[in-house]
C-alpha cells in the first residue's frame, strides 16, 4: 500500500480515489505499489532514502473536463495533486511530486496536436504531446516548419516551456516559454482560464498575439503551482533554406573577453542567429569541439601549474587555441555567407591573432543520412540544431568508452551569470574553489565549465551531480548542492531551474526585499488555492497550511 | 462429420491465433520504434546500443532486435524497473498490452 497524503485519513483518501475512478475510469487510477512506483523520479537525488519524495497514487485524465473534475474532488477532500506532462524532466525532477503523498495527475493521455498552422507558423498542443509527437505531426502534414527541441526529445513542449526549458535553433525560439503563445489553464477552483486573445470567446488570434487586455498572466503559470496547464500554443520557425557553422579560435587567456563581446554583438544584432558554443581546447573544458583529451605530458604538466604565459605559449606553438566559439547561422544561402563574412571581420578586427575554420554548409530539408552523419560526430547538439528530436544526449551519462561504469543519472546546478568574459572568469574561480571545498569532482584544468549561451543576453553554467543510489554519497552531494546555491547567491547569481530537492533553497536565494518574491507568490497561492491542492511546495511556494512544516 | 467440423474449427482457431500473434508482433514493432529505437536503434549516437556494445564486448548483439535471448518476462521487467541510466516507463506511456506486444516482438 503506497503512502497516504499527509493529514488525510484512509476513508477520505479512499473516497477521493473512488471519485477519481468514476471520472477517468478505474484503468486510469493507479494505486498498487508496483504502479505507483512507476511515478518515482528515476534520477532522484533522494533515491532509496527516507526523504525520497513519493506519490500516494496517480490519476490519468484524458480531457480538460476530467482535469476540472479531479481538481474539484481534490478540493473536496483536500488531496494534494502534482500534475506532470510527459514526466521526463530528468535532471530537474521526473514524475515524482515535490510534496510526498501527493496524487500525481498524469497528463500523458492528453496527447493531441490540436493545430498546426503553416501559414502563420504556430501550433497548439496538449501536455502529453512529446517533441517526437509534434515533430512527427508536422512531418505527416508536410508542413515546412521547425520545432525547437531540447536535448531529450521525449519531453513535452508544454512541460519544458513551463519549466523554462531551452533548445538549440534560431534566436528566440530557443527560449521555449518565451516563444509560447496562449495557454489554457485549469485553475485550483476547477474553472478554465485562457490567456492572451484566448480570453475572447471564439478568438481567431489565440496563437498569434501573446498579450491579452490587462495584465499578462502567462508567467505566473510557469514554474508555479497556480493551475494545471491543459493547452499551450507555440510559435514555430519556417524551415530555413540553409545553415552554416564556423569556428573562431583565439590563443590568449584574456581573449575570452572580446570573444564573448563580439559574439553578443552578433547575437543581439541577429547577424548570427544560431546558438553560439564556447570551448577551450587548451583547457580541455566541457564544450570543446577540438577533439579528445590531449595526452602530451608537457601539456598535462602545464595544466597543473598556474603559469598562464607558458600555457598560452604552448598553445600557440602547438596551434591549440585557448578559446573557441562556434558561430551558427540559419537563413538564405547567400545571406548566411554574407553574415558569416561580417562576423569574421568583427572577430578579426577585435581580436588580433584570431583564426577561423569555415564549416560545411547544409541545405534543408536534410536527408535522413545527413542528419545521422551530423549527429554521429557529436555527443550533444547535432540533430537538435535542426529541430529534430532524439535521445543522443544521454551519452553524456550512459555507458561509453569514456564512462565505462555509469551511475544512475544526474541533476544540474545551473546558475545564470552575466554574459561577459569577466563574469565567466569570476564564476570559474568561485565554483572551482567551491568544488574543491565541497569535495566535488571537477575538471582539473582550472575551469569548472564554460557557460551555455541559450539565452541571448545571459550565460548559464551547467554543473552535473551524479545520482549514485548510494544513500550516503547522494546525501553528501545534496548538501554540496545546497552550498553551491548559497555561494552563487552571495555573488548575485540565481539558478534558472532546479530539481524538487532544492526548490526551497533556490527560492530562498531570491531573497531581495526580505523574500518579497516568495511572499508575493505565497499571497497569490493563498488567494487562488486556499486548500493548497495544486503542487504544494513547487518552486518553494507552499500553501498557508504547510508553510514552516 | 463431427470430427471434420471440429478439425475445421481447430484450423480456424489456429489461423485466428496466428493473425492475432502477427498483429501483436506488428504492434510490438511499432512500440519498439516509438519508445526504444531512439536509444536502441543502430548507430553510434544511440546511447543504449553503444552501452550494450561495451557491456557485452561482442558476446551478444548490441542491437536488441538482433538478440535471441530476450525472454518476454525479462523485457517486461526491464521496462518497468529500468536499468542503469534507463528509467522505467509508466503505464500511460507503455500500457500492459503494449508491453506484452513489445515483449513478443523481441522474444526469441
Amino acid at each position: 500500500m503506497p503512502i497516504l497524503p499527509p493529514g488525510i485519513n484512509e476513508t477520505d483518501f479512499s473516497a477521493a480515489l473512488g471519485q477519481f475512478a468514476e471520472t477517468v475510469g478505474t484503468n486510469w487510477v493507479f494505486t498498487s505499489d508496483e504502479d505507483v512506483a512507476l511515478y518515482r523520479d528515476a534520477y532522484s537525488p533522494f533515491w532509496g532514502s527516507d526523504e525520497e519524495k513519493l506519490a500516494s497514487a496517480a490519476v490519468a485524465p484524458e480531457s480538460v473536463e476530467e482535469v476540472q473534475q479531479i481538481v474539484r474532488i481534490a478540493n473536496r477532500y483536500r488531496i494534494p495533486l502534482y500534475p506532470i506532462s510527459t514526466g521526463k524532466n530528468y535532471g530537474y525532477g521526473g514524475s515524482a511530486p515535490v510534496h510526498s503523498g501527493s496524487v500525481v495527475v498524469d497528463l500523458k493521455r492528453m496527447n493531441r496536436v490540436l493545430e498546426i498552422d503553416e501559414r502563420n507558423a504556430t501550433c497548439l498542443v496538449e501536455p502529453g504531446v512529446s517533441y517526437f509527437d509534434l515533430y512527427n505531426a508536422i512531418q505527416e502534414k508536410g508542413a515546412k516548419l521547425w520545432i525547437d527541441c531540447p536535448d531529450p526529445g521525449w519531453g513535452s513542449p508544454i512541460g519544458n516551456a513551463l519549466d523554462h526549458g531551452l533548445g538549440y535553433t534560431i534566436g528566440h525560439f530557443r527560449d521555449h516559454f518565451g516563444s509560447h503563445c496562449g495557454m489554457e489553464v485549469v485553475l485550483p477552483n476547477g474553472e478554465v482560464l485562457r490567456t492572451g486573445p484566448g480570453g475572447v470567446p471564439g478568438s481567431k488570434t489565440w496563437q498569434q498575439y501573446q498579450y491579452a487586455f490587462g495584465p499578462q498572466l502567462d508567467g505566473i503559470f510557469s514554474q508555479s503551482n497556480f493551475g494545471i496547464v491543459t493547452k499551450m500554443g507555440f510559435w514555430l520557425a519556417p524551415e530555413p533554406e540553409a545553415f552554416r557553422e564556423d569556428t573562431v579560435a583565439v590563443y590568449n587567456h584574456d581573449d575570452l573577453i572580446p570573444l564573448v563581446d563580439v559574439t553578443s554583438y552578433l547575437t543581439n544584432s541577429s547577424i548570427s542567429n544560431g546558438l553560439p558554443g564556447l570551448g577551450s581546447p587548451l583547457l580541455q573544458a566541457i564544450g570543446t569541439s577540438w577533439g579528445g583529451p590531449d595526452s602530451d605530458p608537457e601539456h598535462i604538466a602545464l595544466l597543473q601549474t598556474s603559469d598562464r604565459p607558458a600555457l598560452e605559449r604552448y598553445g600557440r606553438e602547438k596551434n591549440i587555441p585557448y578559446w573557441t566559439c562556434n558561430i551558427k547561422t540559419y537563413g538564405p544561402k547567400e545571406v548566411i555567407d554574407a553574415q558569416w563574412a561580417h562576423a569574421r571581420e568583427k572577430f578579426a578586427s577585435s581580436i588580433p591573432g584570431a583564426t577561423f575554420t569555415e564549416g560545411e554548409k547544409l541545405e534543408f530539408p536534410l536527408t535522413y543520412e545527413q542528419g545521422e552523419e551530423y549527429q554521429q560526430g557529436r555527443i550533444a547538439g547535432g540533430r537538435v540544431d535542426f529541430g529534430i528530436p532524439n535521445l543522443s544526449i544521454f551519452q553524456i551519462i550512459s555507458r561509453t568508452p569514456w564512462n565505462p561504469n555509469p551511475k544512475f543519472g544526474h541533476y544540474y546546478f545551473s546558475p545564470i551569470i552575466p554574459k561577459t568574459g569577466e563574469a565567466i572568469f569570476e564564476a570559474s574561480r568561485v565554483f572551482t574553489e567551491a568544488h574543491d571545498q565541497l569535495g566535488l569532482p571537477r575538471p582539473p584544468q582550472g575551469i569548472t565549465s564554460l557557460p551555455a549561451l541559450y539565452y541571448q543576453r545571459s550565460a548559464m553554467l551547467l554543473m552535473a551531480l551524479q545520482v549514485t543510489r548510494n544513500i550516503e554519497v547522494d546525501q553528501k552531494n545534496r548538501s554540496a548542492f545546497k552550498e553551491l546555491v548559497k555561494i552563487a547567491a552571495e555573488h548575485g547569481w540565481g539558478e534558472y531551474r532546479t530539481p524538487p530537492a532544492f526548490q526551497d533553497d533556490v527560492m530562498n536565494a531570491y531573497s531581495f526585499g526580505n523574500n518579497a518574491l516568495r511572499r508575493f507568490n505565497e499571497t497569490i497561492k493563498d488567494a487562488i488555492d486556499p486548500n493548497g491542492i495544486i503542487s504544494p511546495g513547487k518552486s518553494g511556494i507552499w500553501p498557508k497550511n504547510m508553510r514552516g512544516a | 462429420m463431427v470430427r471434420r467440423i471440429a478439425g475445421i474449427s481447430v484450423s480456424l482457431s489456429l489461423l485466428v491465433m496466428g493473425q492475432a500473434l502477427a498483429q501483436d508482433i506488428e504492434r510490438g514493432r511499432e512500440v519498439f520504434q516509438y519508445w526504444c529505437a531512439p536509444c536502441h536503434d543502430d548507430g553510434e549516437a544511440r546511447p543504449g546500443t553503444v552501452a550494450l556494445q561495451i557491456l557485452y564486448s561482442g558476446e551478444k548483439p548490441a542491437l536488441l532486435e538482433e538478440r535471441t535471448d530476450l525472454l518476454p518476462e525479462y523485457t517486461k521487467t526491464i521496462v518497468r524497473t529500468g536499468i542503469s541510466i534507463m528509467p522505467f516507463y509508466r503505464k500511460t506511456e507503455i500500457s500492459d498490452a503494449d508491453l506484452d506486444a513489445l515483449a513478443a516482438y523481441l522474444a526469441p
